[in-house]
């Protein structure tokens, strides 16, 4: 029905019908809206654009941010929120909520340095959190050298680009962050959204992408998806093993493998750090956040089925943009979950 | 004698250099339009493809800005059905009924500060009055909607209205009143078929200067329609708006995402230059035919 | 000759101009329900935002004034920064402004040819027809890339002076106060001026000219007779700009660089009141969510205020020209 709209003057006709009579309609049941991690949108957009053409059900998803996404389920405004870090399980039974994964992905220091192409710079989560700390603050500061005595680093000062939103992939980072340094952890610490000591603030890992593409001389973090495709370079890291692993879906999926879901209550598992030879340090779940008890059941059972119909036709897309595809007996668990805690 | 020509001189130099720098100072300000306006125009000329009105708002260059453009359409025309009656009827109360009295120099008054307060503000009204609650009504079935959108848009036109209505009507001749009022024409009579006629395109400049003002706006639109990546006619569902999808697309680093925007901007540049344009040309015939 | 009565004409007149008085009244209730709704709103937004805000506003309230902290991980927050930001960006906007209104107004009133006047006025004014968010692109795309180029040369330049030097220190970033308040500057430039070119205006031809006969130059008229004549009026119309400098949010949002930092530099990035509510308040719940409209509630008063000022002075003007 939607795509017979096309012609310009026909849209203003029918926009001008619609404007004239409509206040009476009912909502169609097949508009489900979700909102939160920008870390996702990628993918969860092509899913959406996909599923639509399927089954005509459209999954409106606004990406606004993990913070946006947890206060907007909260608040009972959209039908499913996502977000890179999950509730914790008083907080999920506080509001009736509940979660499961829906994509794995990595995050990447990304940055602008003449010279220097993508892949070719090392770092290490300490050097990366005195970046971050402002005790850093120039690209040939002896601590990057070291890491990178091939490179030519300008004598240049660091740009730090973190996001202004609440952000999963800011509360991956900073719990990466605080992981490997006890300062960030004590001046800092996690979240979504924390009180950066230094840096400018890009709306969303595209504010963020963008900010670091224009800004000459400046790092940041951002899901792997935007770096790729925004031809930002971005750094290969030295992981918790001691090894210089550089982003690529093996190395995720090595992070990954190291994930005990079994023994995960509501999957909450944040896979940071991990400890395998090959895990990229970085890596990081997004999570679908629902009503246990649905406020509106058509719409719930909508979502249920664009995840489900995501978790079986959506991989390839997933793996074309870079995110790790979830593992069968993950989404095994998933389904059980579903049909345990949800009321369909 | 030389003392007074130096004091020429000096002042004489004075002069020049004040016409100097006031001629700069207007350049000044000309070269921002152009520069502004030819930065829109040469960046989005080259994105309006049919495309653009055929697909509605993606990521990436798939994308296209149909949904915002029906979007903006039927949210702005909706906030202009409510403003205006209630702008027109607002400004004829304060020229007609109340044009001395406190009340009415209060509500004038409180009108010219509504004219520039920060539009986010009305948002976040909006926000509180009207999402909240009807989310909490309704568990969440609805809650940002095109209709909130619509209201906080007729927040922002609404003072332009009152305040043409109102100076509009002040313009129509004494003589006139009393003309019909000695004929025995009762007063709302008199108002609807006499003078908001007099003042007629006086009133419509108001209404479309309203509608410049408020289709151009982002700010109120971002937590009352929210966003919407897929076609609706709605009022009650979320809704996607040109401004708001330029801002998502901007946000993007991707350049076929800043294509779109460009292109999203000239419209909306275009749609609210014309539209000022177009009151000018009504108003400057207006003063004529009053002399 | 039977003269018909009058008495059925005359209960129909009196019936008619009853029911006459009725529509009267039912339109004049009418058209006062409209103009209250316009108080409503007014009032609507400062309560509501009050409301929302109250959490912050009477739980923590001087804390959240005086704090320079934005922290979400601990919940705590002061409102030092947004409004740090909104003051300095809006300052260098005025600061930029006012004079380049000046000279334009000059230009339109005394220097510029008749035929000149209409179409400049015009195209001045169109400036304040551009929807904020083309501002905010043209920023964000175009002027920032200009700034970061002009940046160094400031550094280098007003950056050495003592004092003032401070100012103009720190990376080129491109983003930051500056950059807001010039591209803020433009946006206030048609109202200013356009207020002042109405004020200049109205002084009586005769004044100026009788300051001419005595040999006055077109700057000393305007210096000495036209600006001080019209002075309230000219206060009134650059914080009319104020106002909508302190409020405005897209355009500041793309060229900012939203970093809840107070800093010495106009080169760093900031964060304003509003800009800081668009970017946050979707993602907010909680106390945050009642710090964002506690800001909102903040922004409202301090522009009430500051245009409760313009439209007095200007008013005064308006008074002696008995309007």
């Amino acid at each position: 029905m939607l795509t017979s709209y096309k012609s310009p003057i026909r849209l203003a006709a029918v926009a001008a019908i619609a404007v004239a009579s409509t206040f009476g309609m009912t909502a169609q049941a097949t508009d489900i809206t979700g909102a939160g991690s920008s870390f996702v949108y990628p993918v969860v957009s092509k899913w959406s654009a996909a599923y639509a053409e399927k089954t005509g059900n459209h999954v409106n998803y606004q990406s606004i941010g993990s913070g946006g996404g947890i206060a907007q389920i909260k608040a009972g405004t959209v039908d499913f929120g996502a977000s890179d870090m999950p509730l914790d399980e008083a907080t999920l039974d506080k509001f009736g909520l509940g979660q499961f994964p829906d994509v794995i992905g990595g995050i990447v220091p990304a940055f602008n340095v003449e010279g220097i192409a993508a892949g070719k710079m090392v770092l290490d989560g300490k050097t990366l959190a005195d970046i971050y700390l402002g005790k850093i603050t120039k690209w040939n500061d002896p601590a990057i050298r070291a890491l990178n005595p091939e490179l030519k680093l300008p004598a240049a000062n660091i740009t730090v680009v973190h996001r202004s939103d609440g952000s999963g992939t800011t509360f991956n980072f900073s719990d990466y962050l605080s992981k490997v340094s006890p300062e960030w952890k004590t001046k800092v610490g996690e979240g979504t959204a924390v009180q950066w000591p230094v840096g400018i603030g890009g709306k969303g890992n595209e504010g963020v992408s963008a900010y670091i593409k224009q800004i000459k001389d400046s790092i940041g973090y951002v899901e792997y998806a935007y770096a790729l495709q925004n031809h930002i370079g971005y750094a290969v890291m030295k992981n918790a093993a001691g090894n210089v692993v550089a982003p690529t879906i093996a190395t995720f999926q090595a992070a990954a493998d190291t994930a005990d879901w079994k023994h995960s209550k509501n999957f909450n598992l944040v896979m940071t750090n991990a400890p395998g030879a090959k895990a990229w340090p970085i890596t990081a779940t997004s999570w679908v956040i629902m009503y246990k008890k649905p406020k509106n059941v058509t719409n719930s059972k909508v979502a249920f089925d664009f995840f489900k119909w995501a978790y079986t036709h959506g991989q390839a897309q997933a793996r074309s943009l870079d995110y790790v595809p979830l593992p069968p007996s993950l989404v095994q668990q998933i389904e059980n979950y579903w049909k345990t805690e949800y009321k369909m | 004698m030389s003392s007074n020509t130096a004091i020429y001189v000096r002042r004489r130099i004075t002069n020049m250099v004040a016409m100097l720098l006031g001629g700069f100072a207007t350049l000044l300000g000309l070269t921002f339009l152009v520069w502004i306006l030819w930065v829109t125009v040469s960046n989005g000329i080259s994105a309006i493809t049919p495309t653009l009105f055929t697909k509605i708002t993606a990521y990436g260059a798939q994308g296209g800005l149909s949904n915002a453009i029906v979007g903006s359409l039927i949210m702005d025309f909706t906030a202009l059905l409510i403003c205006a009656p209630i702008g027109v009827l607002a400004g004829t109360y304060l020229a007609e009924y109340a044009n001395s009295s406190k009340l009415g120099a209060t509500i004038r008054f409180l009108n010219d500060i509504l004219l520039s307060a920060p539009s986010i503000v009305l948002g976040l009204f909006v926000y509180v009055i009207i999402v909240l609650p009807m989310s909490n009504m309704t568990h969440g079935a609805i809650s940002f909607s095109g209709l909130a959108g619509s209201v906080a848009l007729a927040l922002i036109g609404l003072p332009v209205i009152v305040r043409t209505t109102d100076e509009m009507l002040q313009l129509v001749p004494g003589t006139l009143r009393e003309a019909a009022l000695s004929l025995g024409v009762p007063q709302w009579k008199l108002t609807m078929q006499v003078l908001i006629r007099a003042a007629g395109s006086g009133i419509l400049t108001g209404i479309l200067l309203a509608l410049a003002r408020l289709a151009g706006e982002t700010a109120p639109l971002l937590f009352t329609a929210f966003g919407n990546n897929f076609m609706t006619l709605h009022p009650l569902d979320k809704m996607a708006s040109l401004p708001v999808a330029i801002y998502q697309y901007t946000n993007d680093p991707n350049p076929a995402m800043h294509a779109i925007a460009w292109a999203g901007a000239l419209l909306i540049t275009m749609f609210v230059l014309a539209l000022s344009l177009l009151t000018r040309l009504i108003f400057s015939r207006k003063k004529v035919s009053y002399e | 000759m039977q003269v018909p009565s009058t008495e059925p004409l005359a209960r129909n007149i009196d019936a008619r101009s009853r029911a006459d008085a009725l529509h009267d009244r039912i339109f004049r209730r009418t058209l006062k329900f409209c103009a209250l709704l316009v108080l409503a709103a007014l009032v609507g937004a400062a309560l509501s935002t009050l409301w929302g805000g109250r959490e912050v506003l009477f739980g923590h309230g001087l804390h959240f004034l005086s704090s320079t902290a934005w922290n979400p991980v601990e919940d705590d927050y002061g409102a030092l920064a947004p409004i740090f930001g909104t003051l300095v960006t809006s300052l260098i906007a005025l600061v930029l402004a006012v004079p380049v209104s000046f000279g334009i107004a000059l230009f339109l009133t005394e220097i510029a040819p008749a035929w000149l006047r209409g179409p400049v006025g015009a195209a001045i004014e169109l400036l304040a027809g551009i929807p904020s968010i083309i501002y905010g692109m043209w920023g964000l795309f175009v002027f920032v890339p200009f700034m970061s180029r002009i940046e160094p040369a400031l550094s280098a330049t007003l950056g050495k002076i003592p004092l003032v030097g401070k100012l103009f220190q720190g990376p080129p970033l491109g983003l930051g106060l500056l950059t807001a308040g010039i591209v803020l500057a433009v946006m206030i430039l048609p109202f200013i001026s356009s207020v002042m070119r109405e004020v200049f205006q109205t002084v009586p031809t005769r004044l100026k000219e009788s300051a001419y006969a005595l040999g006055s130059t077109t700057w000393e008229v305007l210096w000495d007779i036209v600006l001080p004549y019209t002075r309230s009026a000219v206060i009134g119309g650059i914080f009319l700009g104020l106002g909508r400098a302190l409020g405005e949010t897209m355009a500041v949002t793309f060229v900012l660089g939203n970093s809840y930092n107070i800093t010495s530099s106009l080169l760093m990035p900031g964060t304003t009141i509003s800009s800081s509510i668009a970017n946050e308040f979707n993602e907010a719940v909680g106390t945050h969510r009642s710090a964002l409209i506690a800001l909102g509630f903040l922004l409202f008063v301090v522009t009430f205020i500051v245009l409760l000022i313009a439209r007095l002075m200007l008013r005064q003007l308006a008074k002696r020209e008995g309007r």
